[in-house]
């Protein structure tokens, strides 16, 4: 017994080494029995205190863009985000704390709603305006908090060179050296850049959206994050290619078919032609 | 003294005969302007490869005046703005200062590599015809050789010509590659530390590729070339049987004046192609890559076409690690096997066929004439096979790419490229087989029977036949030559198709004659249509 006591030396243990002599067998079932009463009375309570009432108020009471936010959300994303954002088992995951960001971008560039469960949503024209986006992303805003996309010129003061080497480092793994995206394991995929808007790009590094993972301020800070985006905004999609007609930029794979269909194609012609002429 | 006049049509003759009497160039050159080279399409092809390797050398020489193959770190400062004040090799800034500050510079890059992409896109497609047609055969076997070591040499040249840049995108390759050479059992480390003086990517690997890739590479190469072209002369040119032919002569055109001007053209025209590519089209854009770092691989990092079949087979190995508990234990990782062990049994079955086939059917004769690829289907059949081999390994070195831009799962991609590899060859075998055995039969059915007219008869008793114009004026059936059997009636004739031309006519067809007497023929008036009756309008 005392050997048994001595290897269960927890916070517990300590307060019963302070008594003399064990307790007998009939107090130690009072005390249990008072503890499990007390036990249940303190889980009922937290349970009225916490669980929302039938007749229950949301709590804190929304803000008008919120509110609006909440009637759409209850229409088009309650499905999967189940009531209240809090996620559905198998569905949709809880919204609850993830914050303006996220639902900006995954709202304004069509990802959501999503049109069916698959590896991952695809990019399409968005269901919402802008002004219902910024409502839903108020309401789940208000839910649980969580980050939010900065007001004003997400390029400002930015240095193409520093976002540059920054984007090779950071993005070019998945999204490919001209930000024409790649892909990742069992269907997903990392998407092109070339329809991101400044605030759809920020919004991803501060989120991780699906397989992305997130570029918080102590990890990129809110100018790197302006590099980056300068970087992508005016190198990768204005550049103008001096080379010619990019080839779609995918690197060697697509060289390798131009130089078949076109270079051996075209050369083939010609010794027919050449061979022809006898 | 009377003054001889200047006879200007007596000069060329005159001079020519001066430098005879000088050099004795007049017996060898006769016989070289004299040399009959067969016409075909398909004996062209290895002018391509030829023809690009020049243009490699004119414009790797351009490349050479602006290059600086040393990985001492500077500071960028070029046009490039995106890249301005960014630490990085003086190679990559030279590379970048070809692109955008030498005038010309971008287009003579792009040309390069494009022609080296078209140059080992020859050789395969020229390899391809020399199997095909069974032009390795006795007594070429070496010729067949030297051709499939080129395209290992030509390789070598490639990737050494991949490095120099040191952008991201070569470092990766040169990563993977120090990664190869470190999967070899035993001497792998010895190997890595002699190439790279080190460790990777240590601080001479640049300057050693340099050399090898504007020195020793293309020497090999040209000493190479030489000797396969040099071959060709002295054992002369295959060509396909046909009237006149035999296994003893060559019937075609004599290298002067025809056949060089010929090529001379087709020189033109690649070099045309060649530059409308270098031109046009945008090839390996290292000022996206970045300077090498040994943190930053992106997505999508191939090798170019011709090592893309190294790549795809290390996607697909599996990770099987073989361990061997010799001491402290002893690795042979999965790595070695697709990288080092397959193209070892390529080059090995490769150089081998010639040996092997012939060992096979027992056939150890000279052999001047070509084979159809339908009258030997198990050598096509192998051939194709090899291909197939060849394809599914290369598009798996680009299965990232195809399933992103197809919307596969990547894994799907694998998964099809390993079933795929053991399954298509043998499948790509069968059918072309087939294939063969179809043709050849066909081509027997018409020597027997003659060529469909299709025109249908109708017999007495009411049956249908299809009237044949039979090959022969008798009815005996002709025996197969090896070359192109009639199919249609209007190549029929010793005359060939009556319209000549490539892409128009040349000749238009002469007008039926119409003599005097017989005014020319009316077309049948319209017939009404003679219909149940029930149709009215």
């Amino acid at each position: 017994m005392t050997s048994d006591n001595d290897r269960r030396r927890g916070l517990l243990g300590r307060f019963r080494r302070e008594r003399s002599a064990p307790p007998s067998r009939g107090r130690r079932r009072l005390g249990a029995a008072v503890r499990m009463i007390a036990a249940l009375a303190l889980a009922g309570g937290a349970y009225t205190l916490f669980a929302p009432g039938v007749q229950a108020q949301e709590n804190p009471p929304l803000t008008g863009a919120a509110a609006e936010g909440k009637a759409l959300f209850d229409v088009s994303c309650v499905t999967c985000h189940g009531r209240n954002a809090q996620g559905v088992e198998g569905r949709g995951p809880s919204l609850v704390g993830v914050g303006a960001a996220s639902v900006e971008f995954q709202v304004s560039s069509g990802r959501m709603p999503m049109a069916r469960q698959e590896a991952q949503a695809a990019r399409k024209p968005p269901v919402f305006t802008d002004e219902q986006t910024r409502q839903l992303a108020q309401y789940v805003q208000e839910l649980g908090g969580g980050p939010i996309v900065p007001e004003g010129d997400l390029q400002r003061g930015a240095d193409l060179a520093v976002g540059g080497e920054l984007f090779r480092i950071n993005c070019s793994q998945c999204h490919a050296f001209a930000g024409g995206g790649g892909a990742l394991s069992s269907g997903k995929y990392a998407p092109s850049l070339a329809p991101a808007s400044d605030r759809q790009i920020y919004a991803a590094m501060l989120s991780g959206p699906q397989n992305m993972p997130v570029f918080g301020d102590n990890q990129l800070s809110p100018e790197e994050k302006a590099d980056i985006i300068a970087y992508i905004q005016q190198t990768l999609k204005a550049d103008q290619d001096p080379g010619g007609f990019n080839l779609g930029r995918y690197g060697p794979s697509t060289e390798g078919l131009a130089v078949f269909f076109v270079g051996i194609v075209a050369l083939v012609f010609t010794t027919l032609w050449i061979a022809g002429k006898s | 003294m009377k003054r001889r006049k200047l006879d200007v049509a007596a000069m060329p003759g005159r001079t020519a005969r001066g430098l005879d009497e000088r050099f004795n160039g007049a017996t060898p050159l006769r016989k070289l302007l004299n040399k009959v080279f067969p016409d075909h399409w398909s004996f062209l092809l290895g002018e391509i490869a030829l023809f690009s390797f020049i243009i490699l050398l004119l414009t790797g020489v351009f490349l050479t005046f602006f290059y600086e193959p040393a990985l001492t770190e500077v500071i960028y400062n070029g046009s490039y703005a995106p890249l301005r004040g960014t630490p990085m090799s003086a190679a990559y800034a030279s590379s970048l200062n070809i692109s955008f500050d030498v005038r010309g510079g971008l287009i003579m890059r792009q040309m390069h590599h494009w022609s080296a992409l078209l140059f080992m896109a020859a050789i395969v497609v020229h390899m391809m015809r020399i199997f095909f047609t069974g032009a390795f055969r006795k007594p070429r076997e070496t010729n067949w050789i030297i051709g499939s070591l080129l395209f290992w040499v030509g390789f070598l040249a490639g990737f050494t010509g991949y490095s120099l840049p040191d952008d991201g995108l070569s470092g990766t390759g040169l990563r993977i590659a120090s990664a190869i050479m470190l999967s070899i059992p035993v001497i792998g480390t010895w190997v890595t530390s002699a190439i790279f003086d080190g460790e990777f990517p240590g601080t001479i690997i640049i300057s050693r590729f340099f050399i090898a890739h504007v020195l020793l590479i293309p020497a090999l190469l040209v000493a190479l070339i030489s000797v396969h072209v040099g071959l060709v002369f002295t054992q002369k040119h295959t060509q396909w049987p046909g009237p006149g032919r035999t296994n003893n002569n060559v019937v075609g055109e004599r290298m002067f004046p025809r056949y060089i001007i010929k090529q001379g053209g087709f020189f033109m025209v690649i070099f045309g192609v060649i530059a409308l590519m270098g031109g046009l089209f945008q090839i390996n854009p290292i000022w996206y890559f970045g300077p090498y770092e040994a943190w930053v691989v992106s997505a999508a990092s191939q090798p170019d076409w011709y090592v893309m079949f190294l790549d795809g087979s290390t996607r697909l190995m599996p990770a099987w690690e073989i361990h061997i508990p010799i001491g402290d234990g002893y690795v042979i990782p999965p790595l070695f096997w697709p990288t080092v062990v397959l193209p070892g049994i390529l080059v090995g079955l490769a150089v081998m066929y010639p040996f092997l086939e012939a060992r096979r059917t027992k056939d150890y004769r000279s052999h001047n004439l070509l084979q159809r690829p339908r009258d030997n289907p198990s050598r096509t059949g192998v051939g194709a096979m090899a291909l197939t081999f060849y394809i599914v390994l290369t598009l798996s070195g680009a299965n990232d790419v195809i399933a992103d831009k197809f919307h596969i799962s990547l894994n799907a991609m694998t998964w099809a490229g390993r079933i795929g590899l053991l399954i298509l060859p043998p499948l790509a075998y069968y059918i072309t087989h087939r294939i063969c055995l179809g043709l050849q039969q066909h081509d027997r059915e018409v020597l027997a029977h003659g060529v469909e007219t299709g025109i249908i008869r109708r017999l007495p008793d009411g049956r249908f036949v299809e009237v044949h114009q039979p090959l022969s004026s008798g009815h005996e059936e002709l025996e197969y030559a090896g070359w192109v059997v009639p199919k249609k009636m209007n190549r029929l004739g010793a005359l060939g198709p009556a319209i000549r031309g490539f892409f128009y006519p040349i000749e238009k067809p002469a007008e039926a004659p119409v003599s005097p007497g017989h005014p020319p023929v009316e077309p049948l008036p319209e017939r009404e249509k003679i219909g149940s009756g029930d149709q009215r309008s």
